[in-house]
């Protein structure tokens, strides 16, 4: 394969995107009904994508595999959205986002991108408010807004604490409404299974009916990924149950280069885990921390109480109390990154320091916020959050200070797209979380939606144009060609062996062996011993899953089991890649953390020499090493620092 | 605009209308009977009955209330029929949600008093236009002496039994009726919600309360 | 803790469905409720039966894609809550728990505690949204929304389609969705533009999916999740007489 190319356009920073749109190819209104989109997913993303493209005359087919397009997880977002609207007068820019998000990132991201990103946030908000979105508002009838971690200026705007949601619902009747129209076909419950190339171009997929468990075949000019991330390959994180990543799997099979999967977020302000039987890890707004004090007894002894339950949070007084984000990072305090603060629970954690009956919790404490706004003020800001904290756990947050800890939340690495979103296999595109692109090694909080909207309502739409350009003269593809026939059969192939195995292991026992694997090694802090081991491990549990998971029901019928363990093959091939490219980067940098790659302080230690690059792998075959292919990131306009946020 | 009688909202705008439009009729109903216990002359409230039978303007308010009823009544069964076709299997753990308690039970409430009803216009209504009623002569015209027929039903107990069990039945109906008949309307928000609700527990007590209290003190005189 | 369970399981929509009871022991009070049936799948699958479907995804409440009828209550025996939610530690140990799916005629069973509910998908279809095309938005600040309405049109955008306001209503009515559809964007000024045409819309269609009409019980309103009000039918009944009359 030849070097990665990045198309990023030429000229200053803030003009590429402008200039890219004034030069790119586009096509005339009586072409586009003549060419069909596949969008893959619909949370923010693929929903923008859809309903913008069907907007403007394209015929889009929509596939999710949820029962309905308005359940996609973007939904469980909470926080906010960025932009840089400076509406709080306090000195914000669409250079200040862009810079933000850069070093959020841990200078591993494309600059180009991630300024059209903060140049297009201000355009996603008027979007949303237009489309009926219930922003918060001032008494004057303005935009209100709140400030998120890694940022100085209030920036966040958000409708309670379900931003996702409500965004995801613009997003959905935008869709329906294309729906009604005529220019949407859409497959719920329809799960992407393979995609289909013809001549090297992406043409279509091959589905699977979740209900009748029949696989259909789908074509179209070209594809586009919004499939979201991977962090259900731990087992237990904040994804929905469903969500997984094996569309995304079955392009790098295909071709599709598969950058920095090694960088997954894990989010500082999750209930912790309450035993064996959890299925998911519930995360709370890191808005919280806006108004929360974290801390963790100072005195071992007192953290030993609390675990055995002799003793409360409320009952350590004030000087026994670490308040360590605000202790170790004055300027930023409880507001430093995700990344940092996690780890920064981590290590009071594995210091014993730890207070749930695991260790394994700090505390989240309201008591001054409560004591200075008022109870009014806190319930009105984050009134659902603290009642769904209740709910629970059965503790009472504005008594009692919650008990936090962190958990597997996003994936930064996804699919290598460039600058117009294109994969390296052409046609195929991929939009919101399932690229890699713009967050580097680190998100910053209310990031996602933002980049997830910018992708599908203003970026995928244009820059997918100057690949259908070229393809007006391409009548509509018919799928009984021999590559779908393929395809299909690959497919058939795959689930017949997993229903063929019939052996003692459900699928759920083995991807919580996987999770543990994944979270001991490829986790918060990952060294060179324990990523070898992952990777060893890794491939044993793999031929277990081969010799010895148990599926019942049937082939061609609705069998949720069959879906969990397709999902679950894929996965055990992306936990290697992931341990492969963590062992890789022999540094740290954002999400990831290699431990023997650290200050004197504990803080993450970038090696900027040696990995300013994009690893994006190669899928070689089966039994064979991927390969590493290097979009060395050229900082032009931004001078690549050492973090801090002290 | 043909949806006001047709769409379910439409047609729940028609019930409510109708069951309003009841509720005042009860209250004027109410008015007149309580003249017997309040005049020891029945003849006052003979005579107000014999001029309510005889006012042309009455009259045409009397077709006006017959249509109201039967509205009422029609649309009630063709939204309760579409309720039981938009459920063909019933839950078989019957429903625990905490609800207003009697709007469960409309329908039953509603053909309890719609048997009631059937006999109240048999026993008065009815033999009073064919002429079987008792009359009386006064200043040389002849009433009809509904005051003597009702003075003698309610010394009879299982008629006074019936005649307040019907009236409960119809206070439960009313107490959800009168108030949802509101939130039909689009009336429902936190001002006026308690207001309507305190007001549907008044008009209910005062309704089923008067009723009642008439054969009670006929009966225990 | 131990229970008994007593669970809908249907193979398909024109399949008679039946209840099998189930045996279920030490179960964590801490867990969920969809963690206490995930672990009598494994045990079912253990024993090579099939395990029980249901529809689940977010497993926090937002989605929308769980929902069962527990004991006589959509989403069991709390409030605010949808069945993700619900923790065990709501039952007593011993008790016998029945489990039904959402039972109305627009929400067909596709399987055991699985239903179809696509009728609520046609439902924003036909007009549950504003009209307007991506990029043709002007700057967000220049219709000031006054912070009443914004709040109120939050509370009804808060739904998450999970049906149990169907499934609680004893007609099977789907005016709590509808109106507050309806109210979450009326009550803003850019969706207000086309109320009347909205309304008209949605009520159609409602009628025509067979839903079944409101009788104010007010079921919908106490086993919604989001805790959306009455208030929002009511609006919704003004809004359908402003675009009638």
């Amino acid at each position: 394969m030849a070097k990665l190319q990045s198309r990023t356009p030429d000229g200053p920073l803030a003009d590429k995107w402008s200039s890219y749109k004034s030069n790119q190819n586009l096509v005339n209104p009586a072409n586009k009904r003549k060419l069909d989109v596949i969008v893959v997913g619909t949370g923010l993303a693929g929903a923008s994508a859809a309903a913008s493209l069907a907007e403007m005359g394209f015929k889009v087919k929509s596939f999710c595999y949820q029962d309905s397009p308005r359940r996609a997880h973007s939904i469980a977002a909470q926080g906010g959205i960025n932009a840089a609207k400076n509406y709080q007068n306090d000195g914000d820019s669409i250079y200040r986002l862009f810079f933000d998000t850069i070093k959020g990132g841990d200078y591993r991201s494309r600059e180009a991108n991630v300024y059209r990103l903060a140049e297009v946030s201000n355009q996603i908000i008027d979007q949303c408010v237009a489309q009926g979105v219930p922003f918060a508002r001032e008494y004057g009838g303005t935009l209100d807004n709140r400030s998120f971690g890694g940022a100085l200026v209030s920036r966040t705007f958000y409708a309670r604490g379900q931003t996702g949601q409500q965004l995801l619902l613009g997003a959905y009747q935008s869709l329906s409404r294309q729906i009604k129209k005529g220019n949407v076909e859409m497959y719920p419950r329809m799960e992407m299974y393979n995609l289909v190339v013809v001549d090297g171009i992406a043409r279509g997929i091959i589905g699977r009916d979740v209900i009748t468990g029949k696989l259909e075949r789908f074509s179209a000019h070209a594809v586009v990924l919004a499939s979201g991330g991977y962090g259900n390959v731990f087992f237990l994180s904040t994804m929905a149950m469903g969500a997984n990543a094996s569309a995304a799997w079955q392009c790098y099979k295909k071709g599709a280069l598969f950058g920095n999967p090694c960088y997954v977020q894990i989010h500082p302000t999750c209930i912790p885990v309450h035993g064996d039987a959890q299925s998911k890890l519930t995360l709370m707004s890191e808005s919280l921390r806006n108004d929360g004090r974290i801390w963790v007894p100072k005195n071992k002894e007192d953290a030993v109480k609390v675990q055995k339950g002799e003793m409360r949070g409320k009952d350590i007084p004030e000087e026994d109390r670490d308040y360590y984000l605000e202790r170790r990072y004055p300027a930023f305090g409880n507001l430093v990154p995700r990344d940092v603060a996690s780890r920064a629970a981590k290590e009071r954690c594995d210091a014993g320091h730890g207070v749930n009956s695991s260790g394994l919790a700090v505390f989240l404490d309201f008591q001054d916020a409560i004591q200075r706004l008022g109870r009014d003020v806190i319930e009105a800001k984050y009134g659902n959050l603290f009642q769904m904290y209740e709910k629970i756990t059965d503790d009472n947050p504005y008594e009692l200070p919650m008990m936090i800890y962190p958990a597997i939340h996003y994936s930064m690495g996804g699919i290598w797209v460039d600058y117009e979103l294109q994969t390296t296999i052409p046609g195929l595109f991929a939009t919101g979380e399932s690229n890699f692109s713009d967050h580097g090694a680190n998100r910053l909080g209310a990031s996602a939606l933002m980049q997830g909207l910018a992708d599908g309502y203003f970026v995928l739409p244009y820059t997918i144009q100057n690949f259908l350009a070229g393809e007006i003269n391409t009548p509509r593809f018919n799928t009984d060609s021999p590559e779908f026939e393929a395809a299909e059969t690959e497919v058939n192939d795959q689930l017949e062996k997993l229903m063929a195995v019939k052996g003692n292991h459900s699928v759920d026992t083995l991807h919580k062996r996987l999770g543990k694997i994944m979270w001991d090694h490829v986790g918060m802090a990952r060294n060179d011993e324990g990523l070898k081991n992952a990777q060893e491990e890794i491939r044993d549990l793999k031929e277990e899953f081969w010799n010895n998971v148990k599926i019942p029901g049937e082939l061609n019928d609705l069998n949720p089991e069959l879906q969990k363990a397709s999902r679950l093959a894929d996965y055990l091939e992306l936990g290697e890649l992931m341990a492969i490219d963590a062992l890789n980067r022999t540094e740290s940098c954002g999400g990831h953390f290699r431990e023997e790659y650290q200050t004197g302080e504990g803080e993450a230690l970038r090696n900027d020499k040696d990995f300013t690059y994009v690893a994006a792998w190669e899928y070689a075959g089966d039994d064979k090493d991927p390969k590493l292919h290097k979009e060395v990131l050229d900082f032009k306009f931004i001078e690549v620092k050492q973090r801090n946020y002290k | 605009m043909s949806g006001i009688f047709t769409s379910s909202i439409g047609k729940k705008l028609m019930m409510s209308l109708a069951g309003i439009f009841l509720i005042t009729f009860l209250l004027v109903h109410l008015g007149i009977n309580l003249l017997i216990i309040i005049f020891d002359d029945p003849m006052v409230f003979n005579k107000v009955a014999h001029f309510m039978g005889k006012n042309i303007l009455i009259k045409i308010f009397e077709i006006v209330l017959f249509g109201g009823i039967l509205l009422h009544v029609i649309y009630a069964l063709i939204l309760q029929i579409q309720n039981w076709i938009a459920r063909p299997r019933r839950y078989s753990k019957s429903n625990y949600s905490n609800t207003s308690f009697f709007s469960k039970f409309m329908i039953h409430t509603a053909i309890i008093t719609l048997v009631f009803l059937g006999i109240h216009m048999a026993d008065f209504y009815i033999k009073a236009k064919l002429g079987h009623a008792l009359e009386i002569e006064v200043d040389g015209v002849f009433y009809h002496d509904f005051a003597t027929e009702m003075l003698d039903k309610f010394k009879i107990l299982p008629f006074v039994i019936f005649y307040i069990a019907a009236f409960i039945f119809l206070g439960f109906h009313l107490i959800h009726g009168f108030q949802s008949a509101f939130k039909t309307l689009g009336l429902d928000n936190k001002k006026y919600t308690p207001i309507i609700q305190a007001l549907a527990t008044l008009y209910t007590v005062v309704i089923v309360g008067g009723f009642t209290i008439i054969p009670l003190l006929i009966y225990f005189k | 803790m131990n229970l008994k369970l007593k669970i809908w399981r249907q193979r398909d929509p024109n399949t008679r469905g039946k209840f099998v009871n189930y045996k279920l022991n030490d179960i964590s009070p801490e867990s969920s409720f969809l963690e206490m049936i995930d672990v009598l799948n494994e045990e079912l699958i253990t024993k090579n039966e099939e395990p029980i479907v249901f529809d689940d995804d977010c497993r926090e409440g937002i989605c929308g894609a769980c929902g069962m009828y527990i004991n006589g209550r959509p989403h069991g025996p709390d409030s605010l809550i949808t069945v993700c939610q619900l923790h065990m530690r709501k039952f007593k140990d011993g008790d016998t728990i029945v489990i039904e799916p959402w039972r109305a005629r627009a929400f067909p069973v596709i399987r055991d505690l699985m239903v179809d509910r696509s009728a609520f998908d046609t439902l924003i279809q036909e007009a549950g949204f504003v009209s307007v095309n991506t990029g043709s938005a002007p700057d967000a600040n220049s219709i000031p929304v006054a912070k009443k309405y914004a709040d109120l049109s939050m509370d009804a955008a808060s739904c998450i389609g999970c049906g149990a306001c169907v499934a609680a209503c004893k007609n099977a009515s789907a005016m709590l969705f509808v109106g507050a559809k309806v109210s979450h964007l009326t009550l803003l000024p850019q969706g207000n533009v086309e109320a009347e045409d909205r309304v008209l819309k949605m009520v159609a269609k409602m009628d025509e999916l067979g839903f079944g009409n409101c009788t104010n019980t007010g079921a919908c309103e106490a086993e919604c999740p989001k805790g959306i009000t009455l208030t929002n039918i009511a609006r919704l009944n003004r809004e359908y007489y402003k675009a009638t009359v």
